[in-house]
């Protein structure tokens, strides 16, 4: 099949593996937040500002919470708005690119005309004011759709670059020709060549997301009652953790969100290094 | 034939932009819960101050009228145009009677400083030394820079500079924490001033500049290494020319070429890294006041803020794109 073959393929690169275990352990580490024996959203559970020690391996903050199950549901909820965020965006992004793309004309003009607005605009401020708008209803669905909103704008465009490439093929005329429906010539012809595509812009795309989610949350503008990345990063910068020198409490997040982020980074550079053909061969050659 | 098949389309979509943007801008904050009038009449009680019920209706009349609420959304909305032009933004509400566009004018000179600054230098200097580095590609310490960039480039602004902050502010105590310049200095053009300026702007400017080049690295790297497998290059090498010539007047110049437009392209992330970066280290400028205004649900404020970098963006944006061709000869907008 062709995906198996592709993913032996990315198996083949030592950062896509060291990257895929990375990014498995932090899921392994998402999942544990179910066996939690503590509440994440209350206070005052355990003694409060204990530095690592049996059975608080990371220590407990000032809330009086066990920073490692903390951490447990902040991974989680992070991955989740990350995930709601770049599922969405992407079915935005590949429509907008789809229909630009091959429709043409006026309709690619009008849908490149927004897109290229969204690129060139602050969205940064303007998602700010949008979550200042929604603060009282800001949950992890709300914040993932929010950032799901505004995160399409680069991914239609390589999209919509990729359809018109596939659009000048000879297929693509033989398919016509012979009389196959546009329906079925997108789903059948060209997803599988945007299908990767999309899902390395799916993943860049995640790790804005959480960014962006950490962003806010220093700001202010997530509601800091669900443990995500940010709002931990936040309540350690709140209680001065930095002054405190509570490294434990501070750290966690920064280097949780640390390999987070580099393991998507690699993952999605080893997909598109393998669809673009040109490093591939490099990659092999130097290899 | 340059103006009406490119110039008139690319102003078009110029003002379109700002248009759509400064609509957005101003529709936003009017679909919020909260009605800043009210608001700022009960934080006034809520620090104690007494009222009376005719005063306070005349207050209500007041503060609608600065606040640019009066009569229905239309007329609102025109006279939002009205004043933006004359660079009027209504009064800030965290520093209650003080116009948006004053608070605004300190501080821009502090952000549009350590903005230029970091992104002239960390486009220079990532596009140099990712050419280099894409020129000799097979080399060791190419591959080195490469896999040191790799674990640079995905971190966010935010954790980036506060990652920095912590080793080079607290663990190390080599620069302040906080800050544009030692507190209570007047601003003045003596050398210790401007020196006291550097060293609070070194820190925001270096995690600004490492995280921006880290990016033009890897995109010029790139970039350089498929110039490099054209023709014209192998010729040039077989002729004779030096490495060095050939590295630098034929490939590295070549390839920074779609760098400019990838510059106008991520203007837009670029501000929004600097006042994150900002944020992070209490520097003066445009992010700490829109850090202020979010905590204080100052909407007159931000929408200053939001305005403003929209119409500087586009702007930028606009030019970059039009001086384009005199970077580059191959392009004529015919």
């Amino acid at each position: 099949m062709y995906f198996t073959r592709i993913i032996k393929e990315l198996f083949k690169d030592y950062r896509f593996i060291f990257a895929f275990i990375v990014l498995c352990l932090l899921i392994l580490l998402a999942i544990m937040s179910v066996f939690s024996p503590y509440d994440p959203t209350l206070w005052f559970i355990v003694p409060r500002d204990r530095p690592p020690a049996w059975p608080h391996i990371l220590g407990t903050n000032s809330k009086g919470q066990d920073i490692f199950w903390q951490a447990t549901f902040a991974i989680r909820n992070s991955l989740i708005i990350s995930v709601i965020s770049g599922l969405i965006s992407r079915i935005i992004a590949i429509l907008v690119g789809l229909v630009a793309g091959y429709r043409g004309k006026t309709v690619d003009r009008v849908l490149m005309f927004f897109t290229d607005g969204f690129l060139v605009v602050p969205l940064f401020l303007i998602i700010v004011m949008l979550a200042m708008l929604i603060r009282d209803f800001m949950n992890v669905v709300t914040l993932g759709l929010l950032l799901a909103f505004f995160g399409w704008a680069w991914d239609a465009r390589v999209i919509r670059s990729q359809v018109l490439s596939l659009r000048e093929r000879e297929f693509t005329y033989t398919a016509i020709l012979t009389g196959t429906g546009i329906i079925k010539l997108v789903t059948r012809e060209y997803l599988p060549y945007i299908t990767p595509l999309a899902f390395s812009t799916l993943i860049n795309n995640m790790s804005w997301a959480i960014g962006l989610e950490i962003t806010l949350s220093i700001v202010g503008l997530t509601n800091m009652d669900i443990p995500t990345l940010g709002t931990m990063l936040k309540w350690a910068m709140n209680y001065q953790a930095l002054l405190l020198k509570r490294w434990y409490w501070l750290l966690t997040p920064i280097i949780l969100s640390i390999m987070l982020f580099i393991a998507l980074y690699w993952i999605s550079v080893s997909i598109s290094e393998y669809l673009d053909p040109r490093t591939r061969v490099q990659r092999v050659g130097v290899e | 034939m340059f103006v009406r098949r490119y110039l008139i389309p690319r102003l078009l979509q110029y003002f379109l932009v700002i248009f759509l943007g400064i609509t957005i801008v101003f529709f936003i904050p009017r679909f919020a819960p909260t009605n800043p009038v009210q608001r700022t009449i009960a934080e006034l009680r809520s620090r104690g101050t007494y009222l009376n019920p005719a005063d306070v209706e005349k207050m209500v009349e007041d503060l609608t009228r600065l606040y640019g609420l009066e009569g229905s959304w239309f007329e609102q909305y025109i006279d939002f145009w009205k004043r933006l032009f004359s660079g009027d933004f209504g009064i800030s509400f965290f520093q209650f009677p003080v116009p948006v566009i004053d608070l605004i004018k300190n501080a821009l000179p502090w952000t549009v400083g350590l903005l230029f600054v970091t992104t002239v230098l960390s486009w220079i200097i990532g596009n140099i030394i990712g050419g280099i580095a894409g020129y000799y590609n097979n080399k060791r310490w190419s591959r080195i820079m490469d896999g040191i960039v790799m674990f640079i480039r995905p971190i966010p602004y935010y954790i980036f500079a506060l990652g920095l902050l912590i080793l080079l502010a607290y663990v190390y105590r080599l620069f302040p924490i906080a800050g544009g310049h030692s507190l209570g200095r007047k601003p003045s053009f003596t050398i210790s001033y401007i020196l006291d300026v550097l060293r609070h702007a070194f820190l925001p400017a270096l995690s600004l500049v490492i995280l921006g080049a880290a990016s033009w690295f890897q995109t010029s790297k790139l970039i350089v290494q498929n110039v490099n497998a054209e023709d014209f290059v192998q010729y040039a090498q077989l002729g004779g020319i030096k490495e060095r010539k050939i590295m630098f007047k034929y490939v590295i110049r070549n390839a920074m070429l779609p760098q400019v437009t990838n510059l106008a392209l991520s203007l837009g992330q670029i501000l929004s890294g600097a006042l994150i970066t900002e944020i992070v280290f209490s520097y003066p400028g445009l992010g700490n006041l829109l850090f202020s205004a979010i905590t204080t649900g100052d909407y007159n404020l931000i929408m200053g803020i939001t305005a403003l970098s929209i119409l500087a963006i586009t702007s930028l944006v606009l030019i970059i794109d039009l001086l384009y061709p005199l970077f580059d000869p191959r392009i004529k907008y015919k």
